[in-house]
């Protein structure tokens, strides 16, 4: 994490923004508002508790373990829960599953709706304008944006996620990986694997 | 509402351009944003809904060019105002002018992990009948309402296929009005990006979307 650095006026150093979310700050503090204790545990939760290696750790479990594949299938936030994740805008999850003929896609086009507890806050490009007006329409030319390569063969499914389901791609397992360990296999998976604008 | 947060479809915003090993947060103005979004949520002033609809109302020329955590910023302000948490003097000023409404206690730093864990939950354990079986057809309303939804523009008026039934949810069409949550049954509804977007679209592709009863009619 930066500061804003670009100089303006005599010797500020921050941003106009920067200037403004520390004057609420102090003001939601002096109002008893708000315990800047609570944000900093906050933003170190965010920061170093959440994060796709979580999701790794589902989507290599169902690699491995067919039974719980079919679990994932029948209850995901239960079976996700048996790894020990769950929580905050991850209450409601279902898993979509890639396969040769099926390429699966998450966005929220209202906001930037994401599971929280399996992938972390959402990175920028999820949130902005250009991949939440594109995706629905033209999901095939969100994927060259992202230098995916996709047979017109195979059928691309979009799931808008504006209520509050959480959806999560599990990724075809790449060739070659039989003789890896589960820590190998999640070591494997990308973020944007489990968001649908990559491929293993 | 038909406002610019309702971006599906909408052309012109150029390529998705990903960052390379991003940061979770880009500036601390962003993390404590987040942050005082969150434990502020937590004084239970507002819902979820009413939380979002407050994005949702920042003007479009405001809210184009913002980032991400400006909107969370810009809806937190409107939405400490509209509640009387702070004057408009007080967030103009950043100087406490009076104290806060009687009753409301900084949420604790203790409870922050138990609370992320947990999370709320969203479904309702009412025996609501449902109208739509799995594999119905079904038509979604042409509404156009001035508060909040969650059928966006582009999936209105369209024909689509229950494919599951998530169970009895709250409304957050009435949640974030603030008229209760009218729960309904929640139903994740395909379909073929043909009947979204015409001839042009691919054939065999398609959108899902998660859609309140209320959003629905028998095709």
């Amino acid at each position: 994490m930066t500061d804003d650095h670009h100089d303006h006026d005599e010797g500020s150093h921050f941003s106009d923004v920067e200037l403004r979310v520390r004057a609420l700050e102090s003001l939601l503090v002096d109002k008893g508002l708000v315990n800047p204790e609570t944000l900093d545990k906050l933003v170190d939760t965010f920061e170093t508790k959440l994060g796709p290696r979580n999701g790794a750790r589902v989507v290599a479990r169902a690699w491995i373990d067919p039974a719980y594949r079919q679990r994932l299938r029948d209850d995901a936030s239960a079976a996700i829960a048996e790894l020990g994740y769950g929580g905050m805008q991850g209450e409601h999850m279902v898993v979509v599953e890639n396969t040769p003929q099926v390429h699966n896609m998450v966005v929220c086009t209202l906001c930037s709706c994401y599971p929280w507890p399996l992938l972390g806050l959402p990175p920028v490009w999820y949130k902005s304008n250009a991949y939440r007006s594109k995706v629905t329409i033209d999901p095939r030319g969100v994927l060259q944006d992202f230098s995916v390569a996709l047979s017109d063969d195979v059928e691309v499914r979009v799931w808008d996620s504006t209520s509050e389901v959480r959806y999560l791609v599990l990724p075809e397992r790449p060739a070659g990986t039989q003789d890896m360990t589960e820590d190998e296999l999640a070591a494997l998976v990308t973020r944007d694997s489990m968001i649908g604008t990559a491929k293993l | 509402m038909n406002g610019v947060h309702d971006m599906g479809g909408m052309h012109g915003f150029g390529p998705v351009e990903p960052e390379r090993d991003e940061p979770v947060f880009h500036h601390r103005w962003e993390a404590r944003t987040f942050a005082m979004r969150q434990a502020c949520g937590a004084l239970g002033r507002w819902n979820i809904d009413m939380s979002r609809h407050a994005n949702e109302r920042i003007p479009p020329e405001q809210y184009l060019p913002a980032s991400y955590y400006e909107r969370w910023l810009a809806g937190l302000e409107m939405l400490l105002l509209e509640q009387g948490l702070l004057t408009s003097t007080e967030l103009a000023s950043g100087k406490r002018a009076g104290p806060a409404p009687a009753g409301l206690a900084p949420f604790p730093p203790e409870k922050v992990e138990p609370a992320v864990r947990k999370g709320r939950n969203y479904r309702v354990d009412l025996d609501v009948p449902a109208g739509f079986a799995v594999g119905a057809g079904v038509v979604t309303r042409n509404i156009n309402p001035i508060g909040a939804t969650r059928l966006p523009g582009y999936a209105r008026g369209k024909r689509g296929t229950v494919i599951r039934d998530h169970g009895v949810f709250i409304f957050p069409d009435a949640n974030a009005a603030g008229e209760g949550e009218k729960p309904q049954h929640l139903y994740s509804v395909r379909f073929t990006a043909r009947e979204l977007w015409g001839p042009g679209a691919t054939a065999k592709d398609c959108v899902y979307l998660d859609l309140w009863e209320d959003y629905l009619e028998r095709a």
